[in-house]
């Protein structure tokens, strides 16, 4: 019988190899092909001891040709390697990696979501004469070897809510989170909480999460991957794959097919190489901190030495995190550290004890570092144009900056808002005093017809009462845009789409996008608008001040044919990257935009963009002035720039809620389309997101979601109505009325910190 | 009373619909066909978001408006004459021949043959007891219906109220809404085939179900 098993496995063993390295001619695979083949025809022929030595002889054979074909692992295999259904998963993990799990909120396919996995867990281990279990929660896509209720890893809006929850319950328990990445990406879906939107508030809520957070990364497809992947210490396992976009559907817009044509395998694999997606290139970018070696042709269930390596290297990295926030550690960190390879792997992980609990004081130190540690993050994957001496001169405008805002609102302000209260306070006593005191005079005064109301001055009357006039500024008025769309100067007629339900006429060009501001006269529709329009009608006449215009662009994976189009996407724009950042006025109020704008390449947001809207973030922390997203367009991360973008997710998520926990107003407002991961991190997380009525809000767009759920989407799917219908955003605008909407909401909106008050 | 027989003869002999394509508005036409005898077809996809074939681009002010076909089917006539010519709103430009499909007839048979009783509100919609307890054994069929009587309860938001049928005279033929389901404002509710034409009608039904040819 055991022989029958040693066979079942090394038949096993060469079909996974079919599988992984496709249909391509291989001669080591032959080889494997043809002993094994030669074995299996004399197979009953031979004794029973001869049969035992060439099965031993076969496995040797075997272990020496995977070593072999491991090292000709292309890009793409890797991708074969973690999508196939003989690849360990997160159960196998949980039961050779823990001593101990209780899968919370699932058992098979009866769950929330199948594929999103939450498991208390715990490591137990002797240290000395003493026995340590320490609790973990263990939160990851699971996979579960190919069952179709899995969905392949690819997690619905509420699985990552089911996430989030456990990750607040952890912070509230104050035990570590061990997540792991296993997800070809986020299911595309917009039912409430939405994929992106959900996405964005788990990366939010990360961003601030007191607990040492550990991440391992198998598969990680972009926005699904940053759900849960928003770490302090990132592990990558080496066969695995991080990537901004699937190999295939990067092919599919390389080679521009339409939906359900097929792309070339080549071009696949050519794109999986050009995206830089392996371990070895994201522990090279500093994406991940370090790689875990598996076995050749990549771990499966059985390889119990390379759990046990895991195993280590989870406790070592959680360690590591909590000792760097921690006082008491001199001997052990040194330990720990893995400066000198040799000398790391002296040491026995398990040999290290750390309490995994820790204190306030190191858990506000702890967000405090995981945000430094990814602000360093992609400083190359940008070109930065400023001279040496504008560098210098930035360096001290921020310090000067920094300082006038701890004196003035941190030093000063206290106090004076301290001073400021107790006077209001002194100031209500004494009114009631007052007016209990006086409460007998005005009486009298009033029986005798003298003081009250009849006092109040006509004029302040008025206008208490009467209805505003025109004179007042308050009414619409002939006054025409200041800026004009270049559209408006041709001479011909529109139709407005809705033309056919709501019998809109025909509209003259100059009319509709002169006038009318590009919105139908009839039915209300938005035409799309240039980005510049907003420029010049929503802001104060001549009160915008753009700065780090010098951050550039750039090509980081030397795309092949990239830097020709960032070059025409240059020249055609005027811009030097999708993202303008200026300071202006509305209606004398100061307040710092980030813009991005939807014709260079899409909006697309890469190292560059996220680099200037982080400073355009921390320009208004600092001033303590409101911040506005203005969106024009965005089609998502740039995924020429492949991780390189991915990154700009939780690192713009955090700058965002490094600011709105400085008591900052951030609201974003969008315009025509906006897709993918810009909205599912630092624009979906604003708890103020308004609409112009032409926007199209949502995660993938239409063909996207037909490729991946099979679903027919009706072509409203994305509209702002609908998105507002589902809770993503929080109200709706009239193109003609964003001056006066922005303005009102600076008024009314924001935490506790109104600075421009 | 309608004679269901010749109702069914006279589509037989001309088994499709005409429908003329006007100009919606004034503009200069151009037509993509132009050759009498061209299939075409209607709007496509689960929604019906693809539009029809294209059949001509009527041109005002700049402004290209294309038409395309509401149905399927196969051009009759193309005035091609006034390809490139100004024309008024409302001038017919092309005629498309659309053969009936089987529930195309037997919707026009049954509109002819049978009384819709509409819902007057949206709500849920029940049988009174002794209606219900007669459908129930004998089918609806079973159900004679005369003017004024009682035959609905109405229930919306836990009140409920009768509602009695007012129409001509007749049997059930069929029932249109679902127990604890919502029926908008306007939809039918039952079909009432009046007099004795009930086996006639379903005669014709069940013979154009099977026989009517699809494939034109």
């Amino acid at each position: 019988m055991e022989i029958e098993k040693q066979i079942q496995r090394l038949q096993d063993r060469l079909s996974y190899i079919r599988d992984i390295f496709g249909p391509k001619d291989n001669p080591n695979r032959q080889l494997l092909e043809a002993r094994l083949g030669e074995f299996l025809a004399r197979g009953n022929g031979l004794s029973l001891a001869e049969q035992v030595r060439q099965v031993t002889q076969l496995e040797d054979l075997f272990r020496f040709l995977e070593k072999k074909l491991d090292a000709e692992l292309t890009p793409m295999d890797r991708v074969r390697i973690v999508r196939h259904p003989q690849r360990m998963c997160l159960k196998d993990i949980l039961e050779n990696v823990y001593d101990n799990y209780s899968e919370i909120g699932g058992q098979d396919e009866y769950s929330i979501d199948p594929s999103m996995l939450i498991a208390r867990a715990y490591i137990s281990r002797r240290v000395g004469k003493k026995v340590h279990n320490q609790p973990v929660m263990v939160i990851g896509q699971e996979k579960g070897h190919g069952q179709e209720f899995r969905n392949g890893g690819s997690v619905k809006p509420w699985g990552n809510d089911k996430a989030l929850k456990y990750m607040r319950v952890a912070q509230t328990e104050n035990i570590p989170i061990h997540a792991f990445i296993f997800t070809p990406g986020a299911y595309p879906v917009e039912d409430y909480p939405g994929a992106a939107q959900q996405i964005a508030r788990n990366l939010y809520e990360m961003a601030g999460l007191t607990v040492p957070i550990v991440a391992v990364f198998s598969e990680g497809g972009s926005g699904g991957a940053e759900a849960i992947g928003l770490a302090d210490y990132r592990l990558m396992l080496s066969h695995g794959y991080y990537s901004v976009i699937s190999p295939e559907g990067a092919a599919a817009i390389e080679g521009k097919t339409r939906q359900g044509q097929r792309v070339a395998p080549e071009l696949i694999e050519a794109c999986a190489r050009q995206l830089k997606m392996t371990a070895a290139d994201n522990k090279a970018m500093g994406y991940v901190d370090q790689v875990i070696q598996e076995p050749p042709l990549g771990a499966r269930p059985d390889d119990y030495e390379f759990f046990k390596l895991l195993r280590g290297e989870l406790i070592r990295a959680t360690n590591q995190v909590i000792l760097s926030v921690r006082g008491l550690k001199f001997f052990r960190a040194m330990a720990l550290s893995r400066k000198s390879k040799a000398a790391a792997a002296a040491v026995d992980p398990e040999s290290v004890f750390v309490r995994w609990s820790i204190g306030s004081g190191p858990r506000e130190l702890l967000a405090w570092r995981r945000w430094i540690k990814f602000r360093g993050l992609a400083q190359a994957a940008y070109l930065d144009r400023r001279t040496t001496a504008q560098k210098i001169f930035s360096i001290g405008q921020d310090l000067a900056w920094s300082l006038n805002s701890f004196f003035r609102y941190e030093f000063l302000g206290k106090h004076r808002k301290k001073l400021e209260r107790f006077v209001e306070e002194m100031e209500a006593e004494a009114r009631v005093v007052k007016d209990k005191v006086a409460a007998p005079v005005v009486k009298i005064g009033r029986r005798l017809g003298v003081g009250g109301n009849s006092q109040l001055a006509e004029a302040e009357r008025d206008s208490l009462t009467k209805l505003s006039n025109p004179e007042a500024g308050t009414c619409l008025t002939d006054e025409s845009w200041a800026y004009l769309s270049p559209r408006a100067r041709t001479d011909r007629a529109v139709t407005c789409p809705n033309a056919a339900t709501h019998g809109c006429l025909d509209l003259w060009a100059p009319d509709l996008f002169g006038d009318f501001a590009g919105v139908c006269s009839h039915c209300g529709h938005h035409f799309p608008m240039e980005y510049e329009w907003y420029l010049y009608n929503v802001f104060d006449q001549a009160s915008i001040h753009e700065f780090n215009r010098e951050i550039e662009a750039g090509n980081p994976l030397s795309y092949p044919g990239f830097d020709q189009k960032l070059a025409e996407a240059k020249e055609k724009t005027g811009l030097k990257s999708a993202c303008m950042t200026f300071e202006a006025r509305i209606n004398g109020l100061n307040l710092v935009v980030a813009l991005l704008a939807a014709p260079f390449r899409g909006g697309t947001v890469g190292a560059a963009e996220g680099e200037k809207f982080i400073r355009a973030v921390e320009r208004a922390k600092k001033k303590h002035y409101p911040l506005l997203a203005y969106v024009h367009g965005t089609a998502g991360i740039r995924i020429q720039e492949g991780v390189n973008g991915v990154i700009q997710m939780p690192r713009c998520t955090m700058a965002v809620r490094n600011y709105i926990e400085a008591g900052g107003l951030y609201l974003v407002l969008y315009d025509t389309n906006s897709y993918a991961g810009p909205v599912a991190s630092f624009l979906g997380c604003s708890p103020y997101q308004f609409a112009i009525r032409s926007a199209n809000i949502g995660f993938a767009g239409p063909g996207v979601i037909k490729e991946t759920t099979g679903i027919d989407i009706p072509p409203d799917y994305h509209l702002a109505h609908q998105a507002l219908t589902r809770g993503h955003i929080q109200g709706i605008w009239d193109r003609r009325e964003a001056r006066k909407n922005i303005y009102q909401a600076l008024l009314t909106m924001g935490g506790r910190n109104l600075y421009y008050r | 009373m309608l004679n269901v027989r010749e109702l069914l003869q006279s589509i037989k002999d001309s088994p499709y619909e005409l429908i003329e394509i006007s100009a919606p508005h004034t503009g200069v036409v151009t037509f993509a066909v132009t050759e009498p005898g061209a299939r075409v077809s209607g709007p496509s996809g689960s929604l019906l978001e693809k539009p029809g074939t294209q059949l001509a681009i009527l041109e005002r002010e700049r402004n290209k408006k294309p038409l395309s076909a509401p149905q399927k089917g196969v051009i009759e006539a193309v005035r091609t004459e006034l390809s490139g010519t100004f024309v008024e709103a409302g001038t017919p430009l092309l005629t498309i021949r659309h053969y009936l499909t089987a529930d195309e007839v037997v919707d026009r048979i049954l509109k002819k043959a049978l009384y819709l009783f509409l819902a007057p509100e949206r709500a849920k919609y029940y049988f009174v007891p002794e209606v219900d307890k007669k459908i129930k054994a004998g089918g609806s069929r079973s159900v004679r219906l005369t003017d004024g009587q009682e035959l609905f309860i109405m229930s919306r938001m836990k009140r409920e109220a009768t509602l009695a049928y007012s129409g001509p005279e007749g049997q059930i033929y069929s029932v249109y809404f679902r127990v604890n389901e919502n029926v908008d404002t306007g939809q039918p509710l039952i079909g009432v085939c009046p007099g004795e034409q009930l086996p006639l009608v379903q005669e014709v039904v069940a013979k154009v179900r099977s026989e009517w040819g699809e494939a034109r």
